[in-house]
């Protein structure tokens, strides 16, 4: 019997369960006949979508297995390969993944469940988009599920966190690239008002677009920002430039840091020192691809950092007509001096048609926070009245702590998406500790 | 299931009348839990306990009847609890005791039996069922409430002091024992609180209110630390006075 302890990235209420790997459809398919069971890739999302209590968890990781790339770069990969182990083979052929999320830690199915978003959902939407049909194991069979079969398992799936089935493997569309690197402008800006401004100005211009956000500033600096915008360097533009996938990680954090050590002040420090290093403004500065897209992967385990006691991420999305609780959202953090190590904001364009879909066109900010400051707890639920009133929501692939009744409103196609996982799944086997937390279906 | 700061939404709690129970239940209810079991001797009191944690939040309150001098009762308490619960118990808090009257106990058996029998046996004997209960589960959190006056017992509350000591030396190792079990336990170490109990009676340094209590163990659900000490700094003033000669325990003490 394989127990193991298992939680999110963000390290916080962890639960023991049964962990298999299965290797094909048909053992996938023998686990989903019995409750409770839930998959789980790479152990990426923050919070307790991938474990449950007491029951089984399927590592999608022997589910592998990637396909000739068509000539319009369609590929079809196994749901347990990683963005990572996809970009290795697909970069040298010239392509790249049409979206990604700010690490390639995650597995092909993890990517769907979360229907994960980068930094160009204002062009590109998310992973969703770009999928073009799944095949996803489900305790009333194995279904073929695309945009025209079964559509409502296949919208359910994208965004579902594996609460209707298991997605054994993806065929997605990728992107075409000539080199490997990105022209990237970056500048810094004083305060939030003027790096959104700049955001709404020019985003359209770039492919992709995020800003760090520096969240103790008080005043007239609070929420100053380095903006970062780029766009794939043609092999026009640099004849010399190669196709080589990033490599590794270089440095990995070995033991956990001490409780504490990430806390006001020297995340202050931190800050001071980050802003300070970027350019005041640099135009086309031609990074890798790793530089660019996942920053934190050459640091393995950097999730330690936080220590014993881990962290919570906070990620909302609200309208552009409620931009200005981006503002409110940091000035709270400010005040209550619960200091966020790690904070990013992005343009979003429309949803898709998941109904558990979590962009909404508007802004989006994820925050990272670390557990310990009593007033947290409080801070996050007074951060969901902010978001609930102005008709937004926060991101399940980062949630660790919201109330159920909040997701109901945050999420009005719930019953909807209840309605199709009871189609496939009427006896509830799929479940998980956040299905449970947030009172979808199981008690 | 607990959220990522160990709230519960499902809780029971073994002697829910008491006040430090009372002001632990309201920060739950206002937290995450919608269901929580009070269970405690006196059903007007329990009655009155239950209606302030529906007006903090919680929205299904039943309440169980115990008798804490028998202990053959416990088990069956317990499970009813369980039952009453509905549903997977995130957390289990024992705040079963009695604080008693040294100056009269102490020269009578029966008080001293049932002193013994409140605060150590009848808690000890309930807490296997529950620990039984949560295993069956795979998951779940026990807060003990011990007291400060366990680290090292005082002629002048002898009784209620050995007997919180047995409780709390069992719970350590009982803690122990759970590890890797997906269940945990946790152990509340309040120094003097102001309660009904001790009105009237001259404030001694470190004294609490029921609130603030309730406030150290929000935060040591979501620390996950094996002993909550209200107030914290109590830890470092019992490190001292723990492994103080006993001529100069005396001196301090019975003063205090």
């Amino acid at each position: 019997m394989n127990r193991q302890r298992l939680s999110g990235w963000g390290r916080t209420a962890p639960s023991w369960a049964t962990v298999l790997a299965p290797e094909t459809e048909a053992a996938v398919l023998e686990q989903l006949a019995h409750g409770p069971v839930i998959a789980r890739g790479l152990g990426r999302s923050y919070g307790d979508p991938a474990q449950i209590s007491g029951g089984v968890v399927l590592n999608n990781h022997a589910l592998g297995g990637i396909s000739t790339i068509t000539d319009d770069g369609v590929v079809t990969v196994g749901a347990g390969v990683s963005i990572d182990e996809l970009l290795t083979l697909t970069i040298p052929q010239g392509w790249f993944v049409p979206v990604t999320p700010g690490t390639r830690q995650v597995s092909m199915g993890g990517a769907v469940a979360a229907d994960v978003h980068g930094k160009n959902h204002h062009r590109d939407g998310s992973i969703g988009d770009h999928v073009l049909s799944m095949r996803i194991c489900t305790p009333t069979g194995v279904y073929d599920a695309s945009p025209t079969q079964h559509p409502d398992l296949f919208w359910a799936t994208i965004g579902g966190m594996g609460l209707t089935g298991v997605v054994t493997s993806v065929t997605i569309r990728l992107l075409a690239i000539e080199t490997d690197r990105v022209f990237v402008d970056t500048t810094r800006y004083a305060n939030l008002a003027d790096v959104m401004a700049a955001m709404v100005e020019g985003d359209d211009d770039y492919r992709y677009s995020v800003a760090w956000v520096d969240c103790m500033t008080k005043g007239a600096a609070m929420g100053r920002a380095i903006l970062t915008r780029g766009d794939h360097v043609t092999r026009e533009q640099m004849p010399e430039a190669t196709l080589r996938a990033p490599a590794g990680a270089k440095l990995r954090i070995p033991v956990d840091a001490p409780s504490g050590l990430l806390n006001p002040l020297s995340i202050r420090v931190f800050n001071e020192l980050w802003f300070r290093k970027a350019p005041r403004h640099r135009v086309g500065e031609a990074q890798s691809l790793g530089t660019f897209f996942h920053p934190l992967d050459g640091l393995a385990d950097w999730n330690r950092l936080y220590g014993r006691r881990g962290f919570v991420q906070y990620q909302f999305a609200v309208s552009d007509q409620h931009a200005d609780v981006v503002e409110r959202a940091i000035a709270r953090l400010s005040s209550s001096g619960v200091p966020s190590f790690l904070a990013v904001l992005k343009r979003f364009g429309h949803g898709n048609a998941s109904p558990l879909s979590f962009p909404m066109a508007g802004w989006t900010l994820a925050l990272d926070l670390p557990v310990g400051p009593a007033a947290l707890p409080q801070v996050l639920d007074d951060l969901d009245e902010m978001v609930l009133a102005a008709g937004g929501r926060v991101y399940l692939a980062k949630d660790a702590r919201l109330r159920p009744e909040s997701l109901r409103v945050m999420y009005p196609r719930l019953d909807e998406f209840l309605a199709v996982k009871n189609t496939y799944d009427p006896n509830n086997h799929l479940t998980s500790d956040l299905a449970r937390r947030l009172l979808l279906g199981d008690k | 299931m607990e959220n990522a700061f160990g709230q519960p939404q499902r809780v029971i709690v073994l002697g829910g009348s008491s006040e430090i129970a009372r002001a632990i239940t309201r920060k739950l209810a206002a937290a995450r839990a919608h269901t929580v079991v009070l269970a405690g001797r006196n059903p007007e009191l329990l009655e009155v306990a239950a209606a302030e944690a529906r007006d903090y939040g919680a929205t299904d309150v039943p309440l169980v009847t115990i008798d804490a001098e028998q202990p053959s009762s416990a088990a069956t308490s317990v499970i009813q609890a369980f039952e009453a619960a509905g549903g997977s118990v995130d957390l289990v808090i024992i705040a079963v005791g009695h604080l008693g009257n040294q100056i009269t106990d102490e020269v009578d058996p029966a008080a001293v039996a049932q002193m013994l029998t409140v605060n150590f046996t009848w808690p000890a004997v309930a807490l296997t069922e529950v620990r039984n209960r949560l295993l069956a589960q795979g998951s779940g959190r026990i807060l003990v409430i011990s007291s400060v006056g366990a680290v090292r017992v005082r002629r002048s509350a002898y009784l209620y002091g050995s007997a919180k000591a047995g409780l709390d030396r069992l719970c350590d190792a009982l803690a122990d024992s759970l590890d890797g079990t997906g269940v945990s336990l946790q152990i509340l170490r309040p120094g003097a609180v102001r309660t009904r109990m001790t009105a009237g009676l001259k404030e001694v340094p470190f004294t609490t209110g029921p609130n603030e209590v309730a406030d150290y163990v929000m935060a040591g659900l979501a620390s996950g630390d094996r002993i909550i000490w209200s107030p914290p700094v109590l830890r470092w003033v019992y490190l001292i006075l723990r492994h103080l000669p006993r001529k100069v325990w005396r001196a301090v003490m019975d003063r205090a």
